[in-house]
């Protein structure tokens, strides 16, 4: 490789934001890390590291519980968490975000508390081929428990959403719309936007899955106008164990309790039972409060830059892969959508996605192989599995050297 | 400059047996069906075996697709099972288990340990021991009655 890595965008460095991530100072196998599994989690900044500790160290309790000092410190950092991810998302009103463990307990909410009590035999829930197992899955268990169909809309060859092939698919018993803002096996980003209208003109609700989506777009819940919005914290370079759901006001005030247990309630008697006022009414038991800490610094953390210059600076990389790859005749990408985010996933030729992963881990270069837990989407392109390239802040050209070089080196050793 | 541990996982043999598998396609009248199936990377496995009248395996071919380390694997497996009883087969089976998996190996002998050896690189790579285990798995599963096998 010829190209001398640099900063293609003032407004960002990725050097001085990689230089944040201690990781980076320690080889794999006596080389230098090269980190392009993001989209399966990404690493953690010294300021989300730092923020949990410090907190941990001098203002953590339970919340909502005692009222004593640290009780009361620790519940403003939890609740001011909240106001932050609600700033992320621009969402109306700070008790619209429902901290859960992940994006998957956000999804499953949804399914358990706002879509299970809608749902008749026969009634159906449209989904695109691309979305992950945990856009999926908790839908499957409304057709298993009750019948529901689901309604698969098709990708096109490019990985592109068919907008037209989804408002076809909107029936008078279509009773959500469950849909991936960003493919983490293709990075195919959707029209949210114009989803939802279409959705929204025959009464139907959306939900996106932001796991992806909300890392790499600017996200406004408002200007989607959609109805549920779920992210997860870790791939936001925050800490495992927290994730989010956006609901609209009237829709979670309208919701049953999934969980029961402490913090959710308004009062329990031998009797009886009633339920506290959302968002703590899907809150059961104490929450991950060092972890709200660390999501809420990790946003902190992405909003310290220009976040339109990363994403530049990320689809630079995408750019750059691309073209370097376009050498491999015997390497096939999947998706090349227009306008899609940072993630190259690849078949190759004769040569099995773990054996690749597995040589270019020698060579210090992370990817995912596999099947990227979107089976179905690896049924529409006819492949068990690929490699799948992410790329984030912390990524540069010299990364991207250093895949194209791993690759040949695979391809040599397995042909 | 190669990694040696590469090299021991992706030596000759393996990448011969990889790209052209023996016993590879369906077979008449099996007795014995099971198919097996990894969860982590969605490889697939189908294992039919004819076992005779004297509990001696006939013939056993494989079908389904996987990387290089399940391919050579299951290639050499029917290639090596073929004329021994349920017995022997599950008796290298065992043996072939503490190989890949980088434990004392000493009840492989002979001709057998020497086939088998090729494989024993995969012990240095732990997250692959599953790819070279699932064919394997799947044949005890066919030979114990048949059903779907599953690296754990």
């Amino acid at each position: 490789m010829t190209a001398i890595p640099k900063t293609i965008n003032a407004g960002f460095d990725p050097l001085a934001a990689r230089a944040d991530f201690a990781i980076f100072e320690k080889p794999v196998y006596g080389k230098k890390l090269v980190y392009l599994d993001s989209a399966a989690s990404s690493q953690k900044p010294r300021q989300v590291l730092d923020a949990m500790r410090d907190f941990a160290e001098s203002e953590y309790a339970n919340v909502h519980r005692g009222v004593h000092y640290l009780s009361a410190q620790s519940t403003d950092r939890y609740e001011a968490a909240r106001r932050t991810v609600q700033t992320f998302l621009n969402a109306a009103h700070e008790d619209e975000i429902v901290f859960t463990k992940g994006g998957t307990e956000a999804i499953n909410l949804v399914s358990y508390s706002f879509l299970a009590p809608r749902i008749q035999p026969g009634d159906e829930i449209v989904l695109s081929v691309m979305e992950h197992h945990s856009n999926v899955v908790p839908w499957h268990f409304l057709r298993e428990r009750q019948g529901a169909v689901l309604r698969w809309v098709d990708v096109r060859d490019d990985g592109s959403l068919d907008v037209e092939a989804l408002d076809a698919a909107i029936g008078p018993k279509t009773k959500l719309i469950a849909i991936t803002h960003m493919s983490n096996v293709l990075g195919t980003v959707t029209p949210l936007k114009e989803i939802v209208a279409r959705a929204h003109a025959k009464g139907v609700p959306v939900l996106a899955d932001g796991c992806q989506g909300a890392v790499h777009e600017i996200v406004d819940v408002r200007d989607l106008d959609i109805d549920f919005y779920a992210i997860t914290g870790h791939k936001l370079y925050g800490p495992t164990g927290i994730g989010a759901l956006y609901g609209k006001r009237a829709h979670l005030k309208a919701m049953r309790p999934f969980n029961g247990g402490g913090e959710m309630i308004r009062e329990v008697t031998r009797e009886n039972v009633t339920y506290a006022d959302p968002p703590a009414r899907f809150e059961a038991g104490t929450p991950p409060i060092i972890e709200s800490v660390g999501l809420a610094a990790a946003i902190d953390y992405m909003n310290s830059f220009d976040r339109e210059a990363v994403k530049a600076h990320e689809h630079d990389l995408l750019t750059y892969a691309r073209d370097a790859v376009r050498d491999f005749n015997w390497l096939r990408v999947i998706g090349d959508a227009p306008g899609k985010g940072a993630i190259l996933s690849f078949e190759t030729e004769g040569m099995h996605a773990h054996d690749v992963a597995t040589i270019l881990d020698r060579e210090g270069v992370a990817v995912r192989a596999g099947h990227h837990c979107a089976q179905p989407l690896m049924e529409r392109f006819g492949v068990a599995s690929t490699s799948r390239a992410s790329f984030a802040m912390y990524n540069t050209r010299a990364d991207v050297d250093a895949l194209v070089a791993a690759l040949a080196k695979a391809r040599k050793i397995l042909s | 400059m190669m990694d040696d541990s590469l090299r021991e996982l992706y030596q000759d043999v393996i990448l011969d047996h990889s790209k052209h598998p023996r016993h590879f396609g369906p077979l008449e009248g099996a007795t014995n069906t099971a198919e097996g199936y990894n969860p982590l990377c969605g490889d697939r496995v189908k294992i039919n075996l004819i076992v005779d009248k004297n509990d001696r395996i006939a013939d056993i071919k494989f079908e389904g697709r996987g990387c290089a380390i399940s391919q050579a694997s299951a290639s050499m497996m029917t290639d090596m099972v073929v004329g021994r009883t349920v017995a022997e087969a599950e008796k290298l089976m065992g043996g072939f288990l503490h190989l890949v998996k980088g434990e004392d190996a000493t009840d492989l002998k002979g001709d057998d340990r020497e086939q088998l050896d090729v494989m024993a690189g995969v012990s240095a790579f732990p997250m692959r021991v599953k790819c070279a285990t699932l064919a394997w798995h799947t044949m005890k599963s066919a030979l114990e009655g048949g059903d779907t096998a599953k690296t754990e």
